[in-house]
């Protein structure tokens, strides 16, 4: 069963699998991150409050939330299309990863970023900061480790999600254990890609736990 | 003395914090002059309103009346980015002293330097200079985590200093510390006022704050300024009800004093050191029963006030007013209540 080619096969799982994760996490942070930073900064208590905004952004982030990712992949199986130009692999997968995730990122730096004490950007206030000073300044630089164990938790989740892109042909890990372990039966084929799949998130977890401990000067 | 020049003016300020349960008002109608150079400090309740007074001089609370002038200027006419400019004037420190937890001592001070566009290395070395007066030199590469309060306030303190401002406000600032931390933090406001000119506001619902280094002291009392005077005058002779409250806490009571005679002996600022009581029991060979007293020595100076029970002889009394009047005490006669 774990010949040659299997181990081949299995090898390409995990780069197509990290490819995934680590190409959508970064996608998806250049979505979230700004976005998160806008709630926090547009909300009635923030820097710069604009409840409309702050208030559609919020519905929106809800919305993409709640619908379940193995749904959201196939609505936007055309879009995907459109752009990747094709609706399988991990190129597609991307796209559906990063509609996902992004919102999800959008909502753990907010919550980071509302850790930061009000007194210290009051204090910033005080001695003439700007909204973007405090941003860059202040919130981003204070609420660093936590957002750091903030991108270990959606690095797990992006890749818990990039399995699931299996099913629709996603390729990757997820694609190898359902085509296998679940199709045709293979179950010690299912049982290693799982194996696989614990050891990468434990990797991506202890490394973003031990970061936010490195930067952290609070204690 | 010379002519005080005015560096802050309050007018008719007044803030109305809009909540669910309807508006609530926080400031009412506050006049206040505040001069170059002196250390006035603002005392209240808590829920007065002092913290956002005092916000409302920085324009961190937006007042919903009136003005504030700060230095021939109404704030309320500033754009944003010129009240940002306005505020690298004014420094302010504060109860939780509100440093960057992610950076050092020294690149805490970097930090409004930053803001206004100061060269890095320009910047570092006016840090350290300014962690030099406040006596952290030492503790530049260290985190706040690692500080002491007293530590983290000196810290703030030189922060607050960096960008040279006019005006250094102080809100709560010696709350959160022990008493020996405070002293030295309130010496340490004192020094720099002396030392570099700046015009210091201190709020506080601490009487021994505002009597430790205050020169004039406005309280303040649901809303509304009670009463601002020196320091000496307040302490002496409270008018407003709040007033009376801070300054002879629980005495001044009411109390059934009928039959007798009695009097009330103010010290406004006499040498500390002279057993003046003393000396007129002496002198006037009568004596007296002290039935209330409210003594501060401030700069070995006496202020405060004294209630005596004196026997019920109009000569008697007589010699004793003389010889507290020639001592340079007000004396006024009291009946039944102190």
């Amino acid at each position: 069963m774990f010949d040659a080619v299997m181990m081949k096969l299995l090898g390409v799982g995990v780069a197509e699998t990290l490819f995934m994760t680590l190409l959508s996490t970064l996608l998806a942070y250049a979505v979230g991150l700004p976005l998160g930073i806008v709630m926090i900064v547009t909300d009635k208590n923030g820097i710069r409050p604009r409840p409309l905004l702050n208030k559609v952004l919020d519905v929106i982030i809800n919305i993409l939330r709640s619908v379940p990712f193995l749904i959201l992949m196939i609505v936007l199986i055309p879009f995907t299309r459109a752009v990747a130009g094709t609706t399988i692999g991990p190129k597609a997968a991307v796209v559906s990863l990063v509609v996902a995730a992004a919102p999800f990122i959008a909502r753990l730096v907010e919550s980071s970023i509302k850790e930061v004490d009000y007194g210290v950007i009051e204090a910033a206030q005080s001695m003439g900061a700007s909204p973007m000073d405090i941003v860059r300044k202040v919130l981003l630089p204070e609420a660093k480790p936590s957002l750091i164990v903030g991108s270990a938790i959606a690095v797990t989740t992006i890749l818990s999600y990039s399995a699931m892109a299996g099913i629709i042909g996603g390729g990757g890990l997820g694609a190898i254990a359902i085509n296998y372990g679940y199709y045709r039966y293979e179950t010690g084929i299912m049982l290693v890609t799982v194996a696989l799949l614990v050891i990468i998130v434990q990797i991506f977890q202890d490394t973003g736990m031990r970061l936010a401990k490195k930067f952290d000067k609070r204690f | 003395m010379e002519k005080k020049q005015t560096i802050i003016e309050l007018s008719k300020l007044g803030k109305v914090f809009e909540t669910k349960d309807g508006s609530v008002s926080a400031l009412e109608n506050i006049d206040l002059q505040i001069y170059e150079g002196e250390i006035f400090g603002i005392i209240g309740m808590s829920g007065a309103g002092k913290s956002t007074l005092v916000r409302c001089i920085n324009f961190l609370e937006k007042p919903t009346s009136g003005e504030v002038i700060f230095n021939g200027q109404g704030l309320s006419k500033l754009t944003e980015k010129e009240l940002r400019a306005v505020r690298q004037s004014m420094g302010m420190i504060f109860q939780q002293f509100n440093l960057l937890m992610q950076r050092t001592a020294l690149q805490n001070v970097c930090f409004p330097l930053e803001i206004a566009g100061v060269e890095k290395a320009e910047a570092k070395k006016r840090a350290e200079e300014l962690l030099e007066i406040v006596g952290l030199s030492d503790k530049k590469n260290v985190y706040p985590s690692q500080l002491s309060g007293g530590q983290k306030q000196r810290v703030a303190i030189a922060r607050a200093l960096a960008t040279k401002p006019k005006v250094l406000l102080c809100d709560e600032a010696t709350s959160a510390l022990d008493p020996t931390t405070t002293q030295a933090i309130l010496a340490l406001i004192k020094d720099i006022n002396r030392r570099l000119g700046i015009t210091i506001i201190i709020i506080t619902h601490e009487m021994s704050v505002i009597e430790e280094i205050c020169q004039r002291v406005a309280i303040i009392d649901n809303s509304k300024i009670a009463e601002i005077g020196t320091v000496e005058e307040i302490f002496t002779r409270p008018q407003s009800a709040a007033g009376r409250k801070f300054f002879f806490p629980g005495g001044a009571k009411t109390r059934e004093l009928t039959g007798e005679q009695f009097i009330r002996v103010v010290f406004d600022g006499g040498n500390a050191y002279e057993p003046v009581i003393a000396n007129m029991i002496l002198e006037c060979k009568a004596p007296v029963n002290i039935l209330f007293g409210d003594i501060k020595n401030i700069d070995d100076r006496s202020f405060g006030h004294l209630v005596l029970q004196i026997p019920d002889d109009e000569r008697t009394k007589e010699r004793i007013i003389t010889y507290l009047k020639r001592k340079n005490l007000a004396v006024e006669e009291v009946a039944g209540n102190v």
